[in-house]
This record gives structure tokens, C-alpha cells and sequence, in this order.
């Protein structure tokens, strides 16, 4: 997919750059006809220009990064994600009903989005990578999503964020004024496409075309067996 | 009032996590500085491992966007961008961000650098990016993970969340910065 969107906006570019070069125009006078080669030009210097630009962006974000990744290794070390954790279970009840409280998929689901929350990026993915394998245990139909793995993939698609440490990053990096102003406005942005996300997957669960086909028995019995 | 609070979270956000953190770290006996180094090593290979992407985008934009053709889609699209208060300039961070987190990411980087950081278009790119998430690419590695094929309605509930999500970033950043 992104292939295929990088290369849309490459092409088309130079494609609609080559037509620009015929120089044709609308004028008073008619339609006008004056070949030039600067549209092209224009393409040569802003490519260069850009992937210059690209890497001072980078060596700009280093310290930014380093700085959080520093901050947060020390909240993952001392535990306190998982004092996070503790405190989000009343809401993680309500959220995945089908779930048992005490089984092991609350704590990973927790982890995760406490972990994405924060802006771990690379410690969120692992965690989040167990939480589904644990919700995949208690399922019944197993090429089939539950509806607590719909609720928790449309929660952590619509990223639940705290801190966005990337974003303040390339904004310091640019020379912003105000670098994390943007925090505010991003929470509240977050707060309400993950209500939605909880929303939408608690609505469209109850229709007929997203119902799960009815299964004899439960999980444990299979497990038995 | 709304404004002030959202200021002041943004405002308060870092110097409390900076506060609060380490002295955590401290009281649960982590050697907080030599973590905290630990850490930051890992934020150097993170920042040198976006280079290959920010090219690859910042390439393909530069090219769109120097040949006229981004302003030939905006000008199809400004009846609904007009609509929500959207610049058009922002399309491509829209269509990019379920798709590619590094492409969004080259993307945002670019609209910042271009328009300025504090610039209306620079800080909804910026709250667009820090609130949305690269949806197909999440449910592909989850779902694959686990070999399940019907995922019901986690797509269209992703894809309406990062939608209310763009919308509510522009709408937002209308109210606090303008």
C-alpha cells in the first residue's frame, strides 16, 4: 500500500511537472503556447534540497529522543507502569465484559496502552503483541476476532496518547517557539477519537453482519478436551 | 477557560513528568542516571533509523508539491476541507497516517520545516500526527500474529476513530490557536 502512495505522488509530480513545462495558458488573448524547463528545475533543486533537509531534521531530533527514551527507561524500571496498570482496571472491566478480570489478557491489554500512553513506541509493540495472543486463548472461533480483540485494536489504532515525545521532537527540531504546546490539543484529540474507537466497536458488535457465529460449549471445555 | 487548561497541560506536561519520574525512579531504588543514559542511547538509533524514511518521503512530497500537483488536489478537495476548516496542505498527512507511520512522520516533518513549526498548518499537523495511528498496519501485524482472517468490525471502528481523531484535531487546534 504505501508502495504504491509513494509512487503516485512521485510520478504524478514529475508527470504533471513535464505538462507545466509545455507552459500552456489561458490568456486574454486565447490559449498560449510557451515551452520552458523550469517546472523541471524547480523538481531537480526541491529534491536535492529536500533530502539535505531530511537528515538535519534527524541529527535534530537526536537529543530530543535521547532525552525521552532516558526519562522512560527509568519509568520502566522502577515499576511504575505497572502501578499504571493497576489503577486503569476498573475501566478495563467494563471495556472487555467477555474477559475474566483476573486472567492474564487484562493485565497485557492494560500494559500495552499504559505503555502506548507514555509514547514507548518499541515497548508497546511486544506488549501489545501478548495481549492479543492472550485474548486469542479465550477464543472460541480462532481464524474469527472477538469482540474484545475488535474493542482493543480499535483503541490502540486510535492511539492513546499522553505524551507526544516524536511530535515535540520534530517541533523543537524546526525551531519551534513553543514546542509542546501541541500536548494539550493532542490529549484531547486522542481522548475523543478513542471514544470513539470504544464507541463504534461497542455499536457495530450488535450488528447482524459483524455477528459472531454461535459455538456449542465454551473455551474451557475445549481447552479440556 | 478550555483554553487556558489545554495550555496549561501542555505547559505543566514535561517539567512534572521530569519532576516525578526520577524521583520514582529514586525511591524504588533504580540507578536513575545510569538509566537514564541506557535509555538515551536508544533514542540516538531511533532518530538514525528514521533517516532512510524521512528521504524516501520528503522526496516524494518535495515532487508533488513542487510540481503544482498538490495544489491541483486540494483545489478538487477544498469543497470538504473547506467545510471542516482544513488546509488543504494537510490531504496528504490524512491519507498517509493509517497507512505508514514513518511516511506520516516524513510527512509531518515536512509540513513543519515548510510552514514553520507555529504556523496553523504546522501545529495540526503536529496534533493530527500525535493523535492518530497507523491503523492498517497495527490490525495487519496483530491480526497476523494470532492467524485470525475475519476481523469483523475492528476496521471500520479503527478507521471512523482516526477519522473523529482528524477532525477533532483540526477543530481543535481552531479553538486554542486562533
Amino acid at each position: 500500500m504505501i508502495n504504491i502512495v509513494w509512487l503516485i505522488l512521485l510520478s504524478v509530480g514529475i508527470i504533471v511537472a513535464g505538462f507545466s513545462c509545455l507552459g500552456i495558458e489561458n490568456t486574454s488573448a486565447g490559449w498560449i503556447m510557451e515551452p520552458t524547463w523550469a517546472p523541471l528545475m524547480d523538481i531537480t533543486n526541491s529534491v536535492f534540497g529536500e533530502a539535505k533537509h531530511a537528515v538535519t531534521l534527524a541529527f535534530g531530533l537526536i537529543g530530543i529522543m535521547a532525552l525521552w527514551l532516558g526519562i522512560m527507561k527509568i519509568a520502566e524500571k522502577s515499576g511504575l507502569i505497572q502501578v499504571i496498570a493497576k489503577g486503569l482496571k476498573p475501566i478495563m472491566v467494563w471495556l472487555f465484559p467477555e474477559v475474566p478480570p483476573d486472567h492474564p489478557a487484562m493485565g497485557s491489554i492494560i500494559m500495552a496502552i499504559a505503555a502506548s500512553m507514555l509514547g514507548l513506541g518499541n515497548a508497546a509493540t511486544p506488549l501489545g503483541l501478548k495481549a492479543i495472543g492472550e485474548l486469542q486463548k479465550l477464543n472460541k472461533i480462532k481464524d474469527t476476532a472477538t469482540n474484545a480483540m475488535c474493542t482493543y485494536m480499535a483503541m490502540s489504532t486510535s492511539s492513546v496518547t499522553i505524551i507526544p515525545a516524536t511530535i515535540v521532537g520534530i517541533r523543537s527540531a524546526a525551531n519551534s517557539t513553543n514546542p509542546t504546546e501541541v500536548i494539550g490539543p493532542v490529549i484531547v484529540a486522542t481522548g475523543i477519537s478513542t471514544t470513539v474507537a470504544i464507541i463504534m466497536s461497542k455499536l457495530l458488535q450488535k450488528l447482524p453482519r459483524y455477528q459472531l457465529p454461535e459455538v456449542d460449549g465454551t473455551v474451557d471445555t475445549i481447552e479440556e478436551n | 477557560m478550555f483554553q487556558n487548561i489545554i495550555n496549561g497541560i501542555s505547559v505543566l506536561a514535561i517539567p512534572l513528568i521530569l519532576l516525578f519520574i526520577p524521583i520514582y525512579g529514586y525511591f524504588k531504588k533504580v540507578k536513575v542516571y545510569e538509566v537514564f543514559t541506557e535509555g538515551a542511547k536508544e533514542g540516538f538509533e531511533v532518530a538514525i533509523k528514521i533517516i532512510p524514511f524521512l528521504v524516501a518521503i520528503f522526496l516524494a512530497i518535495s515532487v508533488f508539491r513542487s510540481s503544482g500537483a498538490m495544489d491541483f488536489l486540494a483545489w478538487i478537495l477544498a469543497p470538504i476541507t473547506n467545510f471542516i476548516g482544513m488546509p488543504g496542505e494537510l490531504l496528504p498527512l490524512a491519507f498517509m497516517r493509517p497507512l505508514s507511520g514513518s511516511g506520516a512522520l516524513g510527512i509531518v516533518s515536512n509540513l513543519v520545516t515548510t510552514y514553520g513549526p507555529d504556523s496553523m498548518i504546522g501545529r495540526m499537523a503536529s496534533v493530527m500526527m500525535g493523535s492518530t495511528e497507523t491503523t492498517f498496519y497495527i490490525l495487519a501485524v496483530y491480526f497476523g500474529s494470532i492467524s485470525v482472517r475475519k476481523t469483523r468490525h475492528a476496521l471500520p471502528a479503527a478507521l471512523t476513530a482516526d477519522l473523529a481523531g482528524i477532525i477533532s484535531s483540526v477543530i481543535i487546534c481552531h479553538i486554542i490557536f486562533d
